[in-house]
């Protein structure tokens, strides 16, 4: 997994609450079979002004000049700042997937929806939850100063500005870890697989009707 | 011993192992895969030179990408038009093949949607935990079993290794009391409980719900409340086990059957919330005031009573949700005071892992029967959520009043909940639609969602627009 310690980049705004992952990256996107390449569709339908398809040439499409992410001040942005509940509706995974492909290495927000904040940690992407009133602060100061930036430090689990503020997140201990590390969580599990066989005895013992194999009974 | 919640003891049977910094290993008894979410997983796999740990516990079928007209399923894989979708779906069944996994291919007669067919062939059972890459997994809660969606890596880590990394949640119970009105359906209960906690309100919780509605609510209506647990935020939601579960389960092709079915009932018992367990949030609603609900704006809290009028921004103070109700306006094409009853219906989409159940396709029917749709509305089509539900329906002679009332019958898939397929809304269309997200663009480009009940998705087909089901008159409920 791609590794996150400090990323200090320029700041662009996704202001609305209840950002869901359809808005992140549209269903027509999700019949790739690969990890790859949905940055070129990530917001579609707010960042072109035309109906997207998969596999298209998208330097041609007309774009929409009032969405954040098509203006020069926020060109080359690596953190995203964004309202309450982001993320919610759909498990896609191609939501951190489009984010992270695009540029994205962090998303601030005062809240996120279970399983995309979960998702983007598998993608050395950084999901990071400060105050409402912290996130109003951030956008009225991005607002006011082209080019704003800001410094995400996990291995201290702070935010600063170029002026010196400093914001302190939480985050827990093993996503922590996995990231700063870049760890496969698969290789970690595996590691623990006597204590997984350990559990499947016993509980075969006491349920076995949850082995029972599924098989192709037609 | 402390008293515990149902979610409590379910997480209790399946920790494998409490980490020290908090995390968790908890093992997973099903696995359900589909199309979309899994290639991914499965090339991960290869590349680390991975197999599955249970190839066994593990179901597929694919239902995002699949047609739903008779004759673009005819040919199978190979018949699918756009060669996008073909790609996808043949990828599971090449994926399938390769590591040894059960699946109900397109034109099996069990493929359906997968938490349809999860509960329907016994595969998802009471005190399982289950898994699969798409949100609305939480829909196997009905049974009494913790299940919630999970994304492509977490599905590619529990097929390596049959276990999640997770956080236990908080306790949620959303009580439901006293007896639900006439022509009142689990939708609607859903709908009124997402327009009570909010969108967000369960994010962090696992939900129970409880109370008499629940008691008495059949399991295919359980399911489509549990379903959209997670349009409250809820990556989890359950109802505990009940005679009506057992009824349920028993003689399901995957179920437990003579002494180890007694066993597992002796167990299954026990899936309920002690008395006096702690939750860490209650709601309470009365059953009673539940109306029939129609979504108005872009995010399923964006909900009223059909006898209601769309919402005035100016009367909202908190400036966030003020421009989140005009845009929703603005997208939807709608007027502040107008009455949803006024909101006139082009497309009816009745299906999706919410509401294609056989109940749900007898309450359809039980609307149209002898009645036509309105010359006005362009399309109303049932897809039923799998091939077991469109064989019940037709023995029933369901289909037959179907299509006499001018009504698309179509074969089982997801179709136009998320439009993945060919089934969607054109630009600036609304939709009467039974199935979970009214998110700008969900069923087609442009589309405008109202998330509705079969019966009141029926009713506005033969009306043109929004109609309150009670008022249509022979109706018998």
């Amino acid at each position: 997994m791609k590794s996150f310690t400090t990323v200090c980049g320029i700041v662009a705004p996704m202001d609305r609450a209840n950002v869901d992952t359809d808005m992140i990256i549209p269903k027509q996107f999700l019949k790739s079979i690969k990890r790859t390449g949905f940055g070129k569709n990530l917001f579609d339908e707010l960042r072109y002004l035309d109906e997207g398809r998969p596999d298209q040439d998208c330097s041609h499409r007309p774009i929409n000049p009032d969405f954040p992410l098509n203006q020069a001040r926020y060109q080359g942005a690596s953190i995203l700042l964004a309202r309450k509940n982001f993320g919610c509706g759909s498990s896609r995974e191609h939501a951190p997937w489009a984010l992270d492909d695009f540029g994205f290495r962090a998303v601030i927000a005062p809240s996120f929806a279970d399983i995309f904040y979960n998702n983007c940690f598998k993608n050395g992407l950084l999901p990071i939850v400060l105050s409402e009133s912290v996130v109003d602060q951030l956008f009225l100061q991005m607002y006011e100063a082209e080019g704003f930036t800001l410094t995400v430090d996990l291995a201290e689990q702070q935010v600063r500005t170029q002026s010196g503020e400093q914001y302190s997140f939480e985050v827990d201990a093993f996503r922590k870890q996995c990231l700063l590390q870049g760890l496969d969580d698969i290789g970690l599990t595996l590691q623990e697989s006597d204590a997984i066989r350990a559990y499947e005895a016993q509980r075969r013992a006491s349920a076995p009707w949850l082995f029972d194999a599924i098989v192709a009974n037609d | 011993m402390a008293a515990k919640t149902l979610y409590d003891k379910l997480w209790d049977a399946h920790l494998v192992k409490q980490r020290d910094d908090g995390s968790a290993l908890i093992y997973i008894d099903r696995h359900i895969i589909h199309e979309v979410t899994t290639p991914q997983a499965f090339e991960g796999l290869r590349l680390a030179g991975r197999k599955p740990w249970r190839v066994d516990s593990m179901l597929a079928t694919p239902d995002h990408n699949v047609p739903t007209t008779l004759a673009e399923r005819a040919a199978g894989v190979a018949g699918i038009e756009d060669p996008v979708s073909k790609i996808q779906v043949q990828t599971l069944d090449d994926n399938c093949d390769e590591f040894g996994i059960v699946e109900f291919k397109i034109n099996d007669r069990r493929q359906g949607i997968v938490h349809v067919i999860g509960p329907e062939s016994g595969a998802c059972l009471p005190g399982m935990t289950i898994v699969c890459g798409d949100s609305h997994t939480a829909t196997n809660g009905a049974l009494g079993a913790l299940a919630h969606g999970i994304g492509t890596s977490e599905v590619e880590h529990v097929m390596a290794t049959q276990c999640l990394v997770a956080q236990k949640m908080k306790n949620m119970l959303v009580q439901v009391d006293g007896t639900l009105g006439v022509g009142v359906t689990p939708k609607d209960v859903v709908l009124a409980i997402i327009a009570e906690i909010g969108t967000a309100g369960g994010t962090g919780y696992a939900i129970e719900f409880g109370g008499e509605v629940f008691r008495t609510m059949s399991m295919e209506g359980r399911m489509t409340v549990c379903n959209m647990a997670i349009e409250a935020g809820a990556r989890a939601g359950m109802v505990a086990v009940d005679q009506i579960t057992l009824n349920y389960v028993k003689g399901r092709p995957y179920a437990p059957s003579a002494d180890l079915w007694a066993q597992a009932v002796e167990e299954w018992m026990q899936l309920h919330s002690d008395a006096g367990a702690a939750f860490d949030k209650v709601v309470i609603i009365d059953g009673s005031q539940i109306e029939p609900q129609v979504s108005w704006g872009t995010s399923p809290e964006m909900v009223l009573p059909v006898g209601a009028h769309i919402p005035d921004p100016q009367q909202e103070r908190d400036p966030v949700k003020r421009e989140s109700i005009e845009r929703a306006l603005k997208y939807m094409a709608l007027a502040p005071g107008q009455p949803i009853t006024d909101i006139k219906v082009d497309r009816v989409f009745i299906g999706s892992c919410t509401n294609s159940r056989i109940e749900d396709i007898r309450a359809a029917a039980a609307v149209l029967n002898g009645r036509k749709v309105a010359a006005s509305v362009k399309q109303a089509m049932v897809v039923p959520g799998s091939g077991l539900v469109k064989a019940q329906a037709e023995a029933e002679g369901l289909d037959k009043i179907i299509r006499a009332a001018g009504v698309e019958w179509r074969e089982p898939g997801c179709s136009m909940c998320l439009a993945m397929n060919a089934d969607k809304l054109g630009n600036g269309e609304h939709c009467a639609s039974t199935s979970n997200r009214n998110f700008e663009g969900r069923q087609g480009y442009g589309g405008r969602t109202h998330l509705v009940s079969p019966a009141m998705a029926a009713a506005a087909a033969i009306a043109g627009h929004f109609i309150d089901v009670r008022t249509l008159s022979g109706q018998d409920h």
